[in-house]
């Protein structure tokens, strides 16, 4: 070993330190975490799995559609948050779109639109909205659930997110008439404005309009569960009072009064109901 | 209880926790890298890697084992990605296509664990347990290595060496984060978190549908994944993912193990170098920066100032019920303060403000309290460049702890200063100047922008995270952050090692009245008070054109 270069030697000693290390570090480490956490804790080390009649119906931790083939949610079960891949495990992701992403791209001829997260979160708002029985009104939405947002230019004003003929959701702006959105047409140049509207306390609450950063979010929030709960009621013929019962049981808390928010967990309170028939 | 004062007592809870380890673990780190003796186990190490544990380097030795074991980690990491197919574990994945191997490499390597792939979909478990985990472990110890060296520069007196590189690799990877990352796996896999060796498997939903459950050694590598601050999600979504983190409380125990050992280095510099208030004043620096930016990410968030929330209600887009706004945001603090660059919920989505802290954070430098090793070796840097200003103001030699901070030491410092914002303008300023670099954008206007900013100065600082929107698997963005990455680790190292040397060989001078004392309220001010002047005079310009420009009206 003496008559190889010291840089020769150094390289040498790093390639068995880096196999040295990756055995101890990659291989026993690992084997052994999973040998002591399969013994003391084998439930949750395979996934909090839960089971209806035997058969595994997914994880207690990882969220779910229940929406029927055509993908409209059935409605004798709680809906999950909206997720931006439709909880698929095999490509989660969020939706990372911004604070201000309030202008649509309008479908136009050979071109496919993108909705903007404002008109999302007033899509989802609408739509959670009609399935509860409830107004899904937001502010900085406009009623058919789009973002109410216009762009400004000198002598014109255009509702971006509303294209013709719909009608602009305000008809003047600064003593000018807002026109509707010409699909193709840039509009980049104007100012952007959103219009809040005069809504307050809308009845849908946050986690119902948006996506979680998971896509995977097993909970909705103790608003977002009483809010179904009628529906559940009247669609499983079961008292309110049972099924707010049910949603207080299935509602983890704060941990220690102070760690987290209170969640309510969906697979488990659905798989509830099941049996609540 | 609301959820700000619930907010408010989960920090606290946090500094608590933190400031009852940080004593025996900084006094216990003290002890490993102090130590005599070798153990059993590390001696048989030694004897298979071929090195004598008790040759002492000089600073070159040093730092030419450091990149040595960099460059063959690299290929190592590499070549497991690239011959996946071939080995065992693969989940029928398909080798990782160069330029993603590549990137990841450097990115594990360097401790910045930035994710141009989605775990779920394209790496094994083999490539996940032997290549990546096992980075996470050393080269969190590589940094340690690097800040142990730095102290005894300025413990030793006339001294030609540093100590030994290989010692410091085996001692950190073995005595500190092994049995720590041990217990936190467990603690993990008891909140939830998954440890088996499964593969995707379909289940038939309640509703009849399908969904994919996806398994793998989770638990073991995120432990290690927060401790050493490293930050690569075993799954696309990082610690918002269900496995990864699965409770409110496991959120909490994460953070934790993020901030234990880089708020606990101070100790064990204070203590090596035999004056415990040093370590208490680089300590009240990083802690002083940490609250207020903890703090005013939580102000931000909760308030919920921009279009998109206000309309929400709250600013939820991106975050996971079970956290909710404000420890969504303590985490997004604690993992940008610390270049772990793990994320429970996506910055991208974060108010204007809010988004903004968290790249104020990482611009700081990676110093408040930084990655393991990392955190302690910039702020030491920092502490340098504070007495030279305070020198000048007197007209006086600066010293720090003894040491005279001559014009080499002052070079050295101001070159590690320099590296990474010349990175992450100059990344930024080619990347807004070519189609491949624009095409990456997800949101357009400012928060563009910003994407394409956070994504140059993350991979610059070696933290990690992203705006996540940006498209970064291409090949030349991986070229372009794989060298920022590269550059932005093992240039400030050599630097950090030179200035060691220096300092090493150099007898202390002893302190007279007209010596800075550098262990009281008045330079723990200045040094916040210079961090925060130098980032602020580098980066404002850049930030008024992303986050400042979207978030004021």
């Amino acid at each position: 070993m003496k008559r190889l270069p010291r840089w020769v030697r150094t390289h040498l000693a790093a390639v068995r330190a880096v196999a040295v290390l990756t055995l101890i570090t990659g291989v026993l480490y690992p084997l052994v975490v999973m040998g002591v956490a399969q013994v003391l804790f084998p439930r949750q080390a395979n996934g909090s799995l839960v089971e209806k009649n035997g058969r595994t119906v997914g994880s207690a931790l990882v969220g779910q559609l229940f929406t029927g083939p055509d993908g409209k949610p059935i409605p004798g079960y709680f809906q999950s948050r909206p997720s931006a891949d439709a909880y698929d495990m095999l490509s989660t992701t969020a939706s990372n779109l911004g604070p201000e992403d309030v202008v649509d791209t309008l479908p136009a001829p050979g071109k496919t639109g993108t909705k903007s997260l404002l008109t999302q979160v007033c899509a989802r708002s609408r739509s959670a909205g009609e399935l509860e029985g409830v107004s899904g009104a937001r502010p900085y939405c406009t009623s058919e659930g789009v973002g109410a947002v216009l762009k400004v230019f000198p002598n014109r004003v255009v509702s971006v997110n509303q294209p013709c003929p719909t009608t602009p959701f305000i008809p003047k702006y600064q003593g000018m008439v807002v026109e509707c959105a010409r699909p193709g047409e840039d509009y980049a140049a104007g100012r952007t404005v959103p219009v809040r509207g005069d809504i307050r306390n809308p009845a849908v609450p946050p986690d119902a309009v948006t996506a979680s950063g998971s896509s995977l979010d097993p909970d909705i929030s103790v608003e977002y569960a009483r809010l179904q709960a009628p529906r559940i009621a009247r669609e499983r013929g079961l008292p309110l009072d049972r099924v707010h019962a049910l949603i207080q049981d299935h509602t983890t808390g704060r941990t220690f009064g102070f760690i987290g928010e209170p969640a309510v967990q969906v697979l488990p309170l659905n798989l509830a109901l099941d049996q609540a028939r | 209880m609301s959820q700000t004062a619930a907010g408010i007592i989960f920090i606290a809870s946090l500094i608590l926790a933190i400031a009852l380890v940080h004593k025996p673990l900084g006094d216990y780190m003290a002890r490993v890298y102090t130590g005599l003796r070798h153990n059993r186990v590390e001696r048989l190490v030694y004897r298979l890697v071929g090195v004598r544990p008790d040759a002492e380097q000089r600073w070159g030795v040093y730092a030419r084992s450091l990149l040595a074991f960099s460059l063959i980690s690299i290929l190592v990491v590499y070549g497991l990605q690239r011959l996946q197919d071939k080995l065992f574990l693969s989940l029928g994945f398909a080798p990782v296509p160069d330029h993603v191997a590549w990137n990841t490499a450097i990115s594990f390597v360097t401790n910045t664990n930035w994710q141009a792939y989605s775990g779920e979909s394209t790496m094994g478990h083999l490539v996940q347990m032997a290549g990546l985990a096992v980075q996470n472990f050393v080269s969190a110890a590589v940094g340690m290595a690097v800040a142990v060296a730095l102290i005894r520069g300025f413990a030793r007196r006339g001294s030609e060496t540093v100590g030994n590189f290989w010692v410091d690799l085996v001692r950190g990877s073995l005595r500190i984060l092994l049995p720590i990352a041990f217990v936190g796996a467990l603690v993990l896999v008891a909140g939830g978190l998954v440890q088996n060796f499964t593969g995707p498997h379909e289940i038939t939903t309640l509703t009849g549908g399908v969904q994919n459950l996806t398994g793998g050694p989770v638990a073991g590598q995120e432990a290690i994944k927060e401790l050493g601050t490293n930050g690569g999600g075993f799954y696309n979504t990082n610690s918002s993912h269900p496995f990864e983190n699965a409770t409110t409380w496991t959120n909490w125990f994460e953070i934790f193990l993020i901030l234990v050992i880089p708020f606990a280095l101070p100790r064990a510099f204070g203590r090596m170098v035999g004056q415990l208030r040093q370590g208490y004043a680089i300590v009240a620096v990083m802690a002083t920066l940490a609250v207020l930016s903890v703090v005013l990410l939580n102000v931000f968030e909760l308030a919920g100032n921009a279009t998109v929330p206000q309309a929400i209600g709250a600013a939820m887009e991106g975050k996971e019920v079970r956290f909710g706004a404000s420890n969504s945001a303590t985490f997004a603090a604690a993992t940008t303060l610390t270049s772990t660059g793990a994320v429970n919920s996506f910055h991208d989505s974060f108010t204007p403000l809010g988004g903004m802290m968290t790249l104020l954070n990482m611009m700081l430098g990676e110093v408040a309290p930084g990655g393991v090793g990392a955190g302690l070796y910039g702020m030491l840097i920092l502490a340098v460049i504070t007495v030279f200003v305070a020198g000048l103001m007197v007209g006086r030699t600066p010293e720090y702890l003894g040491k005279r901070i001559g014009a080499r030491e002052m070079k050295l410092a101001s070159l590690y200063f320099l590296v990474t914002p010349v990175l992450v303008l100059t990344g930024t300023a080619v990347a807004m100047a070519n189609e491949a670099g624009l095409a990456a954008m997800l949101n357009n206007g400012p928060h563009g922008f910003s994407e394409i900013l956070y994504a140059f100065t993350s991979a610059s600082n070696n933290n990690g995270s992203a705006f996540g929107g940006v498209t970064v698997n291409t090949p030349w963005y991986d070229v372009a952050l794989g060298l920022c990455m590269v550059l932005g680790r093992f240039l400030p190292i050599i630097f950090v090692l030179a200035l060691a040397g220096s300092l090493a060989a150099q007898k202390p001078v002893p302190a007279s009245a007209g010596t800075l004392p550098t262990h009281r309220p008045q330079f723990v001010g200045l040094v916040v008070g210079v961090t925060i002047i130098v980032v602020a005079l580098t980066f404002l310009p850049a930030l008024a054109l992303g986050p400042l420009a979207e978030g004021i009206h």
